[in-house]
């Protein structure tokens, strides 16, 4: 962690302060990255940094919200806690959207705040914010340090609270004098948490039921969600559906825990989600919820949701069971824990069930996802399908929110877990380029594409100089229809195409700015011009910015229209 | 209807904030708080009184309640014989004249004065709400200068009936 340390005297000092204990606490929580941003409540804990042997590093990114978004893309592929440290006030509030983001979709963070010292803590001292207060709604728990004494304990407390049960984003605060302050001694007991004590494993009598159920049903399938790759259950789905037989579709954020290419698989469900899909849920008998939360834009209007269905629901978070969706056989579990009890209980499949993979097999071929590609401009379904084509590697992509991201998870099959990230609960423009950083740095030897919008991307493209001081070779495709296409859409579609302020023509030259930051930018018209440069340009060991540009006036189909029920869509067949 | 939860939790700083800022997160109601330290260091009790639409509602909220770290248990007390007591502290507008006669009224809800001034009485008087209600209105056209109250706090008694005598010990049904 010392750039510079060769040229300067080190100065050990006589004894440890609150800050140094801080980093020892985080070296032994086995840390590797912080994404962070030096301020004046936190110098000490930067001095500390400086000062250290550990062996991690410290990515500066060039705002908070980057660095948080960039831990937030590092928690979800590595499937381990985040780290970021901000300052105090400002540097705090920065974070906010990131940390509502991961309360959201369940990502595990330790996010560090600067404070003012104690002694003027209350007084609206200079940069000061109240984080606890402001934090509380948007996190798991969060923590003000009380005294240097306590910190090993409660780093301790905070890693585990953010990576065990559901997990989530815990926010430590730290006032500077306590930082800044020698420390003597201090509490290496274990933490007892007495009022955390989230399950783990199943009842095995609620799986019986489940597997009574299964055998009972005529028209079994199986929803996944983002708790089968927190609870890395992706290989034990996998042989369950290929001994039983049973269909299965997939939240946004579940793309992945199946296999996207499989027989077997429907595509997402949803608001845009495949025909095949929604009217499988509407249609089913048995629902099986493996880690989903029932989310609105996956549900619909809830009178319509799997109205003919008996509901099995497997969460780790108990709130959520019937939080949405009456369920009958409620399971309070890990997924992963749940699918292996699953299957080493359930010893017989669906009895008669192949008319209903018949029907899903001829919806899937008679309403197949559709789009008009021109003969030479480009549509952004196009462009993500043939960047989906050439990369047949299985990349690492991650995206913003809206049209481009809709299209991302109908047309990029994934076929591995952790290979998609994307803001999906609180739906955060910016999120995705900076995520792609914390990716990129969380998995070296993988390839990373940030498939962003030039709305998204202008709110943190600041975060070129991190790819440019580091050399990441992320690739940038932003597929620019100078527009911020969902609320274009949405315009067209429910405000009779009054385009207030979403048509955006005014925006820098991306070619230009990339090269500001040395970084290699690439403007693409044609369909033929992408076809011949894009594989080249996505297999490049250097980060690279590729300005696709992309048809305007095009809607992402086929669609439920807000207040309706998912069997309720349009645009299900070309116009 | 009307629901008695008491939790249980660790008594660090913000856990109020905590839980009253779930409630308003979620929409949950709350029509009284006491708060107080129990026999344990360090642990404190809550008992809130909050209005909720209906079971589904009720058992989010204990379930969203749960997930608190700090929060150790928690309790509805509305389907139980319980114990329930509210203590307000009520001034009135008195001089020698009525407080002989406000005195056989409070004499009744065994409330009891405690503090005279030239002008003014004040009554403190334990009980149910509805209890200290009525007192309220009774002492009402003397002219109220002030009412302090604390909310409900409670807990289970020590012997259950059976459930199909409950519904006539308990407070809100």
């Amino acid at each position: 962690m010392k750039l510079q340390a060769e040229t300067k005297t080190k100065s050990q000092p006589v004894t440890k302060t609150g800050a140094d204990i801080l980093i020892e606490s985080l070296v032994e929580q086995q840390v590797d990255t912080i994404f962070g941003y030096p301020g004046g409540a936190v110098l000490p804990i930067y001095d500390a940094l400086y000062r250290s042997d550990a062996e991690f590093q410290h990515i500066l990114t060039r705002h908070e919200q980057g660095a948080i978004h960039a831990a937030e893309g590092y928690a979800r592929v590595r499937r381990k806690a985040g780290v970021v440290l901000a300052t105090s006030g400002p540097g705090a509030t920065n974070l906010v959207t990131g940390i509502a983001d991961a309360m959201m979709d369940s990502l595990p963070l330790v996010v560090l705040t600067g404070q003012v010292a104690t002694t003027v803590t209350g007084t609206d001292a200079f940069q000061e914010a109240d984080i606890m207060g402001i934090t509380t709604p948007i996190t798991k728990h969060n923590y003000q340090i009380q005294s240097a004494y306590e910190i090993p304990k409660i780093i301790k407390e905070a890693f585990h609270i953010a990576s065990t049960g559901r997990p989530g984003p815990v926010v430590v605060d730290i006032p500077k004098d306590i930082s800044a302050n020698p420390c003597f001694e201090t509490d290496q007991s274990p933490f007892h948490l007495p009022g955390y004590q989230p399950t783990f494993n199943p009842n095995p009598l609620q799986i019986k039921k489940l597997s009574e159920a299964v055998k009972q049903a005529k028209k079994p399938l199986i929803l996944t969600g983002a708790g089968v790759l927190h609870g890395a259950g992706s290989e034990t789905l996998l042989e369950i559906v290929e001994e039983f037989k049973i269909p299965v579709t997939s939240t946004l954020l579940g793309l992945g825990a199946f296999p996207g290419d499989h027989e077997l698989f429907l595509g997402m469900a949803g608001m845009h989600g495949t025909y095949t899909s929604n009217m499988a849920i509407t249609d089913c008998d048995l629902l099986i919820n493996v880690g989903a939360r029932f989310d609105d834009r996956l549900t619909g209007n809830l009178e319509h949701f799997a109205k003919n269905a008996v509901v099995a629901h497997i969460d780790i978070d108990p709130a959520e069971i019937g939080k949405n969706v009456h369920t009958h056989i409620p399971i309070v579990s890990d997924a992963g824990a749940a699918l292996k009890e699953w299957k080493r209980q359930m010893k017989e499949g669906p009895q008669d069930h192949s008319a209903w993979l018949e029907e899903l097999h001829y919806n899937k071929q008679a309403y197949p996802l559709w789009f008009n590609s021109p003969k030479e401009e480009m549509v952004a379904q196009w462009a993500i399908k043939t960047i989906h084509d050439v990369t047949k590697g299985d990349p690492i992509v991650t995206t913003d929110v809206g049209q481009h991201q809709m299209w991302a998870a109908q047309y990029f099959q994934f076929r591995k877990p952790d290979r998609w990230v994307t803001s999906g609960g609180l739906g955060t423009m910016g999120f995705g380029f900076p995520a792609a950083i914390g990716c990129q740095l969380a998995k070296p030897e993988e390839r990373v594409i940030a498939l962003v919008g030039d709305g998204g991307f202008q709110m943190t493209l600041q975060e070129l100089s991190v790819l440019q001081e580091r050399n990441l070779p992320v690739k940038i495709v932003i597929l620019n229809n100078q527009a911020l296409g969902m609320v274009r859409q949405w315009q067209e579609e429910f405000y009779e195409e009054r385009y207030s302020e979403s048509l955006v023509a005014c925006q820098p030259d991306f070619v230009k700015l990339a090269e500001a930051y040395s970084i290699k930018g690439v403007k693409i018209e044609s369909k033929a011009d992408f076809e011949n440069q894009i594989g080249e340009l996505m297999s490049s060991d250097e980060p690279v910015l590729v300005d696709a540009r992309v048809i305007q006036q095009e809607n992402v189909f086929p669609m439920v229209p807000p207040g309706r029920g998912i069997n309720d869509m349009v645009g299900v067949k070309p116009k | 209807m009307k629901r008695i939860i008491t939790l249980v939790v660790q008594n660090r700083s913000g856990v109020l904030n905590r839980i009253t800022g779930l409630m308003q997160k979620r929409q949950f109601n709350i029509e009284s708080i006491s708060v107080g330290r129990t026999e344990k260091e360090g642990i404190s009790k809550m008992t809130f009184v909050v209005d909720v639409e209906d079971h589904r509602k009720l058992e989010q909220l204990t379930k969203q309640l749960h997930k608190q770290i700090d929060v150790l248990k928690i309790t509805d007390l509305s389907d139980k014989a319980i114990v329930a007591r509210e203590l307000a502290l009520i001034k009135i507008v008195s001089n020698a004249s009525v407080r002989n006669e406000v005195q056989g009224i409070i004499e009744p809800f065994r409330a009891a004065v405690i503090d005279v001034s030239k002008d003014s009485l004040s009554v403190q008087v334990t009980g149910k709400s509805e209890k200290i209600e009525a007192l309220i209105e009774l002492l009402r056209p003397y002219g109220i200068k002030d009412i302090a109250r604390t909310g409900l706090t409670a807990f289970s008694r020590g012997q259950q009936p059976q459930a199909a005598e409950l519904t006539q010990y308990s407070l809100l049904k």
